[in-house]
């Protein structure tokens, strides 16, 4: 079953890419879409019937052999991928049913212009690489799936192709994500040198000696484990859009919504999320890799979040929301709580999806304008998609009753996240996801109430917009109209005035209806399986149920009672400790399998077998966050309020406050509207010195030393051979004359040689 | 007979388009079709030959021995590291001939020049005897050196000339080293060669000790030859100008076929018969390949001249085939024979595609492009793909070598892998850009505006090869099967070698 969930996409990819010609458009998109439907609905067969206890494992194709470096094609089932499959298949197939209304008409193709089915086999595809990236059982075919994402993602990105930004902005996608890839890349060497293989049960089987291993690694000497961690974590937070290589990210919004809401919201950008977790075994043993996840991860949190506050168009607005959740996510994963990352990556999946194709909605309706300056006022003309908007912003804020676990998804799996960051002990993380969740609700409420309430700014100043509209648009479709000042009458596709919203059609507002539901409920229904006691978490994710005698203690002395007496949040992080305890002895450096790890059982190594793996001092966190004090878990509430009352302070009961606070925090203001400056200084740093660097070397490397050196001492006799030539003849006939004349003459001096030899 | 019919075959057609006369329409159509038919009867002849091998045998096969004029021996054989590169040859062949079939020029000429030419290339992968090795290895560049000074662009003559003395000088240290090994080992027989032990005790020569003696020496007479013509970093400048001058068919067999002979000299010669002096120069050749990678791709980044641009990114990738080659374990030499097989398709359909707009309007320049993608919606495809194969995607053959050699050179040297790693970064930089700058955005040229999409011959001439690097990508065994043997067997004896000489090699080697 899984294999079909995995190949049929490709499949759908190929009927709409390949065979829209013989099948006709609509045909190829229906089929591509029904075709993620039936996956859809096998992944939630999948996901209710899975025994966790019993990962399956199924072999494709033979792929990359080489000594002892074996790959196959393959699928590896447990409870990990199944939840991907879950998540990918069901925002996938209502991004395609989505797409068939948002992409039926759209002004940057001209008319009879066949685009829709190539739409269609990008979304397919980048479907099926997803899959074969969450069920691959080595690193390598994660790798393919990995890159192959990066590869949808690229073409989506620049799905219009005639417009320069989105050009521009596919390029970086790919190449920023790369950087990442590099770390990687070596990470999948770095594993295959000390475990002599790449599949992850071998990996995960051997993480113990990891742990006492040291590898020599460019400048220095490091724990191997913590290097592999840092190295796999470093590729995640390239495809994750954390911090340094975030920047991608809010440009890739230039591709169509449907795309940001499946790629760069509900799948690939967690298969950052999705690795780390995958590599539980691995990151337990590695203490210091992981406090750098949590550390990256609340950065990127903060940062982004702060970004988002003052940002104009919608759509960044969204796509800085997800940059910071995706950080909250990290925190989890680093606190060892894997469970809550996976489930924030869950429930995200759907209220993101659903923000981004409410976001859809509203620019549809609004005939592509992404500015909020210009919404306002829409609840009444578009009344279905803003109380789906609503109910994603109830959700990503996290809205519920505290201290019980009723409230909308993102309620509960955010909460489960800032405890497991307190519980980590790591206390400026766990701030820094207060803050941040604040402001989230003071930007989630800022792009409601711009979008949906107040005064329209659309209606009142029609012939401007339009205008705005049309000079904004010309640069990219010079010459490929006539008239720009047409451009605005010609989205006016519904007959209607081209001021006027409409709300979209069934076909863009049932997706929002099913996602609504999940914004509402998964958090509630499944709490319990990601971020349950141990007996649940250990049944859902098929853990082994393992009685550590040293974890018993840790998680006595390091968790519990802290965390019920707690006002301080447990101090000592218990990995660490351990690590430090068992700080690995200096193993014999370059014998990769020494089996140091064997001497003494490193405390750190999880028990094997389930989708996820946790060791003692992950238990323990765990239990820390379960007996969190109220305040704790109050926390993120009570910033929500915060920020939701802000929110409504200045862009309902004070409109004019904003502009007054930009003005007079304007150096502020500027820095966070140009985020950072990240993209300057990158520009700076990188991009310009690695071109001033190629052009010296091609100027001065190959052109001056190489060239000059060689042409001056070898090539010295040319140009007189060729005027001398010229005198005797012009034309070639010489030219060959002299080759052939040099090649016969070495080549019978040379028979001569050895035959007289002979 | 079957290796000497293969390899001789397009000589016969050849001799039969010297018989032809005249240089009317007919004639030329006639010489077209005769080459074609013989490339593609070479090819048919060649699949036997694969159908013949047996992979599970990491030895010669097929050996023809015979003598030959003036006490020489003529002796051929194929083993599992040249057999895939006879079948590059004899597969690409039919589509080089086929993508010059619009080329007026002297044509008989032009056609005789390539089946020449494919004799020679067979010849030196299928050679079992270092005179006729060095025979052909050094014919070859006859026939190339004419396509390039008589069909190639406006410096034809320059980059000709400077083909032709690069190549030209490094094989004169490597006669020199031929002439020494048959004084040592008093055989030109390569198999025997590579049972011969050189002498490998340091020397003493104008008071440096040169370590691994004469070993090192030769080493070095060969090494020089075949550098040249990989190319590695810093012989290399010759390969962007041949390549801007040479005809799109030229460009073909020079990228995909021509350069592979160094690498396979490397895999032949160099570290199987001077496996002491591959020990001792090994980690220079490492360094050189690291460099080559990312200066390359930096010079590769700025550059205007779209065949320009793809032969600095030959370089860079030539770079991963040395280092894997040199880091001298099961992975890097697999994935070094497999880089060097996927090179061939992949820049032979980048030098073809340039060639297809090269052809609508004469120009290389890539500023002289941009948004070919609006009228030629088939043509961005197949160059997204092979830029995309180019840049080492997973599931297409440029992968599988790269990766193969990065995780080979990591485990010799993880400063090397670092470096040469980061050429994942830059390719996927100059490709994207380039790939950005002629195809995709509005068309803005008037040139353009009436540009035809690919024609069903020129579609044709590059669906093999697409289908070649995708098959590959998924299911590289088909290739894999073919050279784990024989790369084994080869490893274990340079192993055996290394760690004779010096017990401490193994050791040293994992240290690295």
């Amino acid at each position: 079953m899984t294999t079909i969930i995995l190949l049929a996409p490709l499949l759908g990819a190929i009927v709409c890419g390949f065979g829209w010609r013989l099948l006709g458009e609509q045909a190829a998109i229906w089929t591509a879409t029904g075709i993620l439907f039936l996956c859809a609905v096998l992944s939630w067969i999948v996901f209710f019937t899975l025994d966790a206890s019993q990962p399956a494992q199924v072999t494709l194709l033979r792929w990359i052999e080489s000594g002892t470096l074996v790959a196959d094609w393959s699928i590896r089932l447990d409870r990990l991928t199944a939840i991907m499959l879950v998540v990918i298949t069901s925002v996938s197939a209502l991004v395609h049913l989505y797409s068939v209304g948002y992409m039926a008409h759209d002004d940057n193709f001209r008319p009879g212009e066949v685009y829709r089915p190539r739409f269609f086999a990008y979304l397919s595809f980048f479907t099926f690489a997803m899959l074969s990236l969450v069920t691959a059982d080595n690193l390598l075919q994660l790798f393919f799936g990995w890159e192959g994402v990066g590869l949808a993602s690229y073409l989506l990105i620049g799905f219009y192709f005639r417009k320069p930004s989105a050009n521009a902005a596919q390029i970086k996608a790919f190449v920023v994500n790369r950087v990442g890839d590099f770390a990687f890349l070596l990470g999948i060497f770095a594993l295959y040198y000390l475990t002599d293989s790449i599949r992850l049960d071998d990996i995960f089987a051997q993480v113990g000696t990891l742990a006492a291993t040291e590898i020599a690694f460019a400048w220095g000497t490091f724990n191997a484990a913590e290097l592999v961690a840092v190295l796999l974590f470093l590729g995640a937070m390239g495809k994750s859009a954390q911090l340094f290589l975030h920047t991608w990210l809010p440009d890739a919004m230039e591709g169509p919504t449907p795309v940001s809401a499946l790629i760069h919201a509900a799948t690939m950008v967690t298969a950052g999320v999705f690795l780390v977790c995958r590599m539980s075994p691995l990151m337990e043993v590695a203490p210091h890799a992981k406090t750098f996840v949590i550390y990256i991860g609340a950065a990127t949190a903060f940062f982004a979040a702060t970004v988002g506050l003052v940002q104009n168009d919608i759509k960044r607005v969204i796509a800085y929301s997800t940059c910071s959740q995706l950080g909250f996510m990290f925190v989890a994963a680093g606190a060892g709580v894997y469970g809550a990352a996976m489930f924030h990556l869950f429930t995200h999946a759907f209220f993101k999806a659903m923000l981004f194709l409410g976001a859809g909605s509203v620019i549809h309706a609004m005939h592509h304008e992404q500015d909020m300056r210009h919404y306002g006022g829409l609840r009444r003309h578009i009344p279905y998609t803003f109380w789906a908007m609503l109910i994603g912003t109830l959700a990503i804020t996290g809205v519920g009753i505290p201290l019980t676990y009723i409230g909308f998804a993102g309620f509960l799996s955010k909460d489960a996240v800032v405890e497991s960051a307190w519980a980590s002990g790591h206390a400026p993380a766990f701030w820094a996801l207060v803050v941040a969740a604040a402001m989230t609700a003071f930007y989630s409420w800022r792009l409601m109430f711009l979008t949906f309430f107040g005064a329209p700014r659309w209606a009142h100043a029609p012939d401007t917009r339009a205008e705005e509209v049309a000079t904004a648009r010309a640069p990219a479709h010079e010459g490929g109209r006539a008239e720009p000042h047409h451009a605005a009458p010609a989205h006016g596709h519904h007959a209607h005035g081209h001021h006027t919203p409409h709300e979209s059609p069934p076909v863009m507002l049932a997706p929002l209806a099913v996602l609504a539901l999940g914004a509402v409920f998964s958090g509630m229904v499944w709490h319990n399986s990601f971020f349950g006691k141990h007996e649940q978490m250990a049944a859902f994710f098929g853990m082994p149920e393992v009685h550590h005698e040293a974890g018993a203690e840790a998680r006595a002395g390091g968790g519990t009672e802290t965390g019920l007496e707690g006002l301080a949040p447990p101090d000592a992080d218990p990995a660490e400790a351990a690590a430090l305890a068992e700080s690995p002895a200096p193993a014999a450096p370059e014998d990769a399998t020494a089996h140091a790890g064997e001497a003494a059982p490193n405390p750190l190594v999880p028990p094997l077998g389930g989708a996820i793996a946790m060791n003692a001092a992950s238990e323990a966190v765990l239990d820390a966050a379960h007996h969190a004090p109220a305040w704790v878990k109050l926390s993120p509430f009570l910033a929500m309020l915060l920020g939701t009352g802000l929110a409504w302070l200045l862009y309902i009961r004070a409109p004019h406050m904003p502009a007054r606070l930009a003005e007079t925090n304007w150096p502020l203001y500027r820095f966070l509207l140009n985020k950072w400056y990240f993209d300057e200084i990158y520009d700076w740093v990188f991009v310009r010195p690695a071109r001033a660097i190629g052009r010296f070397f091609w100027r001065g490397g190959d052109g001056a030393v190489i060239d000059g050196t060689i042409n001056g001492v070898a090539m010295g006799a040319v140009p007189t051979a060729t005027r001398w030539a010229a005198r005797i003849q012009s034309g070639y006939v010489f030219h060959y004359a002299f080759a052939m004349v040099i090649g016969l003459a070495l080549l019978l001096t040379w028979i001569t040689f050895t035959g007289g030899a002979n | 007979m079957l290796l000497s019919l293969v390899t001789f075959l397009p000589l016969l057609g050849a001799a039969a388009l010297l018989l032809l006369r005249g240089d009317d329409a007919a004639s030329q159509r006639n010489a077209r079709w005769i080459a074609f038919l013989t490339t593609l009867i070479t090819f048919a002849a060649s699949l036997l030959i694969l159908a013949r091998f047996d992979p599970a045998d990491p030895g010669f096969q097929l050996v023809e021995e015979r003598p030959w004029l003036l006490g020489l021996t003529y002796k051929v054989g194929v083993d599992g590291i040249s057999v895939l590169f006879v079948m590059l040859t004899t597969f690409l062949m039919p589509l080089v001939i086929a993508s010059a079939w619009d080329v007026t020029t002297r044509v008989r000429e032009y056609m005789i020049a390539f089946l020449v030419l494919e004799t020679l290339m067979i010849g030196v992968f299928v050679a079992l005897d270092l005179v006729l090795f060095y025979l052909f290895f050094e014919a070859g560049l006859i026939p190339m050196f004419l396509i390039i000074g008589i069909w190639g662009g406006k410096d034809r003559i320059y980059a000709a000339f400077k083909f032709f003395l690069y190549t030209f000088l490094g094989s004169v240290f490597m006669l020199v080293a031929m002439i020494s090994m048959y004084a040592s080992a008093g055989t030109t027989d390569i198999v025997a060669l590579l049972a011969h032990e050189f002498p490998s005790e340091p020397l003493r020569i104008l008071g440096i000790t040169v370590l691994g003696g004469a070993q090192t020496l030769l080493f070095l007479g060969f090494f020089l030859s075949f550098a040249v013509k990989l190319p590695m970093w810093p012989v290399h400048t010759w390969l962007p100008d041949a390549h801007v001058q040479a005809p799109t068919a030229g460009s073909v067999v020079l990228a995909a076929i021509l350069l592979k002979m160094g690498g396979y000299g490397f895999l032949r010669f160099s570290l199987p018969m001077f496996p002491v002096g591959s020990e001792v120069m090994g980690p220079l050749v490492l360094w050189l390949s690291a460099i080559a990678v990312v200066y390359t791709s930096l010079v590769a980044l700025v550059q205007t001249d779209m065949k320009k641009l793809i032969a600095y990114s030959s370089v860079a990738h030539m770079g991963f085939v040395t280092m894997g080659i040199f880091a001298a374990n099961q992975q890097g030499v697999d994935g070094a024979i497999f880089q060097m097989l996927s090179h061939g398709f992949i820049s032979g359909a980048l030098f073809l595609l340039v060639g297809v707009v090269y052809d609508r309007t004469h120009t290389r320049e890539i500023a002289a492009y941009g948004g070919l993608m609006n009228r030629m919606p088939a043509y961005g495809a197949l160059f997204l793909l092979f830029t995309m194969a180019n840049v080492g995607l997973p599931g297409t053959s440029g992968f599988v070598g790269e990766f193969l050699t990065l995780a080979g050179a990591f485990q010799v040297n993880t400063w090397v892998a670092l470096i040469a790693c980061t050429g994942v970064i830059l390719s996927a930089s100059y490709a994207l850009w380039l790939y950005r700058r002629v195809v995709l955005g509005e068309i803005v040229r008037d040139s353009l505006r009436t540009i035809r999409d690919m024609t069903w011959r020129e579609r044709a001439v590059i669906a093999p090869l697409a289908v070649a690097t995708i098959v590959l990508g998924v299911y590289p065994a088909l290739v894999t099967d073919i050279i784990g043997p024989s790369t084994e067997a080869l490893l274990g004896q340079v192993g055996a070698a290394q760690a004779a000489w010096s017990p401490d090699a193994g050791a040293r080697l994992a240290q690295n």
